[in-house]
């Protein structure tokens, strides 16, 4: 019986013609899918319902059982893993959370250490630290899940699955129930702390705005869970490969690809208008753009925050540049 | 027809006062006072020990059934079927039933009232096990807790409520209906409630039903403050 390596940061993941059949239903839910995650790299599954995204994504740690086909991690197959093993060296995060509702939010994070048998004090420093790299307080640990927000339930959500330090992560819609405002926040959060942590992802959602911020790459099923499409957010809105794709990323698919980059990775121009509207490096070009249309100016000035300037941004260039080859 | 005769005859002995010998007070002080260790307190004990072993075999039988029928979905119609027959017999032709199998004995009242507690017992472990949220069982499953772990570190825990809120409604119907036993045997508080009906004395009867009334109460408030203790989260989650 073999193990995921524990030491390990992050493992490459490997959908070999994976597919899932139902006894008695004529289309399979997952059609032979195959796709490679580079270690490390965030995994967007996006598509409607019935596209088969999360049976797909519940494969890799068998909660759902593979028909056909194989799914590897760092070349071994989830096949040959005893089940318990696979799953404790997987992190979890699902979209109702899932909290024990029994135990303080410590013994909660503490789920997987325990059961590895780690020492008690292993386990309290690790939930103490877990609950500040998620954004909460050590001192949280003693609380009960009822006593937090739908927020804050997602954050230990979060720091349960981190708990043994799995090289990946399956996160089924993680911040689909929660408002707007806080969602936002925990997607900025996240991408920070996989900026610094650095493991595999694999993250469904049915939201395409979501998967743009989200993933390093997108792959978008369709019904049956057929692939339609594996690429980067800017290779997938610049060529969709098919109309399938092209409808399910929407026609502001121009406007969406601009939101990837930010006005300080392109070469600027040299400012000429002295009344242009500002903006910072950090804006987005899409950001950039609406500021123009909506000044009725042809071009933005670039300044720093401490009033440097940079140089501008043309309407003329946003336009160039959407038509440029994809950069990734 | 088995009846029992016994217990002590209207007590017209000792420092008999006015209602004693009179027989004219529900509330007989005197009555109780002497009579307590004679009479009442064995009956209270024995009956603490009916209700006891009645409902620790009942809850025993029920929680093995109940973690079956959890497991093998079938099973949960079948096992409820037979403990609402046994619940809607009624308890005293029930008690005379078992009287050619098990005799004149204790043994006879315990089957019958453990087969009274099964339905209730049963029926609130299921549904405790049942009510555990999907989401919260998924996430154990996926965390790689076996079948077993789930079961005994998620699904108990969380089912305890339902399981305690059972545990309390069998015991305070056990005690009532323990004294219905005391018709088939001198046996618990049921035995100075039928003397006292014999011989028609008032205070007797009275203060045992006072007795398994209080008895009820006091073991209702006990088991409230286990379960609390318990089940600290509840509490947490305001």
């Amino acid at each position: 019986m073999k193990a995921l390596s524990a030491s390990a940061t992050a493992a490459e993941i490997v959908f070999d013609r994976a597919t899932k059949r139902y006894p008695g239903r004529p289309q399979p839910a997952v059609t032979e899918l195959s796709l490679t995650i580079p270690a490390g790299e965030i995994c967007v599954l996006v598509g409607p319902s019935g596209g088969g995204k999360t049976t797909a994504m519940k494969m890799v740690n068998r909660l759902i059982s593979i028909t056909d086909g194989d799914i590897t991690i760092d070349g071994t197959s989830v096949r040959s893993l005893d089940l318990t093993e696979l799953r404790r060296g997987i992190g979890y995060v699902i979209q109702q959370v899932g909290l024990f509702p029994h135990l303080s939010v410590g013994d909660n994070i503490g789920t997987v250490p325990r059961l590895l048998g780690w020492p008690k004090k292993r386990i309290r420093e690790r939930a103490a630290e877990l609950l500040e790299l998620v954004g909460l307080e050590a001192d949280d640990a003693k609380r009960y899940p009822g006593q937090l927000s739908g927020g804050q339930r997602q954050r230990v959500g979060l720091a349960r699955a981190l708990a043994a330090n799995p090289p990946l992560m399956l996160m089924d819609e993680p911040f689909g129930a929660i408002d707007p405002i806080t969602r936002e926040r925990l997607q900025d959060e996240f991408l920070r702390l996989h900026n610094e942590l650095r493991k595999t992802v694999i993250f469904v959602t049915h939201d395409i705005d979501e998967a743009i911020k989200m993933g390093d790459r997108i792959a978008i099923l369709h019904q049956g869970g057929v692939l339609a499409q594996y690429a980067t957010p800017d290779e997938l809105l610049a060529n969709p490969a098919n109309e399938f794709v092209e409808r399910f990323v929407g026609a502001d698919r121009g406007l969406k690809r601009l939101s990837l980059r930010r006005v300080g990775e392109v070469e600027l121009e040299p400012a000429v208008e002295s009344d242009a509207p500002r903006c910072t490096p950090a804006t987005t070009l899409r950001d950039a753009l609406s500021l123009m249309l909506t000044e009725g100016a042809h071009e933005v000035a670039v300044v720093t925050d401490d009033g440097e300037s940079l140089g501008s941004l043309s309407l003329q260039r946003v336009s160039d540049l959407l038509r440029e080859q994809v950069t990734a | 027809m088995h009846i029992v005769a016994g217990g002590p005859v209207i007590p017209n002995y000792g420092k008999a006062t006015g209602c004693i010998a009179n027989n004219d007070a529900f509330f007989c002080t005197p009555w109780i006072r002497q009579h307590w260790s004679d009479t009442l307190q064995p009956a209270l004990v024995q009956h603490i020990w009916l209700t006891g072993i009645a409902v620790g075999i009942g809850f025993a039988v029920a929680f093995v059934c109940a973690l079956l029928a959890h497991r093998f979905n079938w099973l949960a119609p079948p096992i409820s079927a037979f403990s609402a027959f046994l619940y809607t017999v009624p308890s005293i032709a029930l008690f005379q039933l078992l009287v050619p199998v098990t005799g004149i004995t204790v043994t006879t009242i315990e089957i019958g009232l453990v087969g009274y507690t099964l339905l209730i017992l049963f029926g609130n472990t299921l549904a405790g096990l049942r009510g555990v949220p999907p989401d919260v069982i998924e996430a154990a499953r996926g965390m790689g807790l076996t079948r077993l772990q789930v079961l005994r570190r998620v699904e108990l825990p969380l089912a305890l409520p339902a399981i305690a809120a059972g545990i309390r409604i069998a015991v305070v119907t056990t005690i009532s209906l323990a004294t219905v036993a005391a018709y088939i045997t001198p046996y618990g508080l049921g035995k100075p409630i039928f003397d006292g009906l014999q011989i028609n004395y008032h205070t007797e009867y009275v203060i045992s039903g006072v007795l398994a009334i209080a008895l009820a109460l006091v073991a209702d408030g006990v088991l409230v403050l286990v379960q609390r203790a318990l089940t600290p989260w509840r509490r947490a989650a305001a």
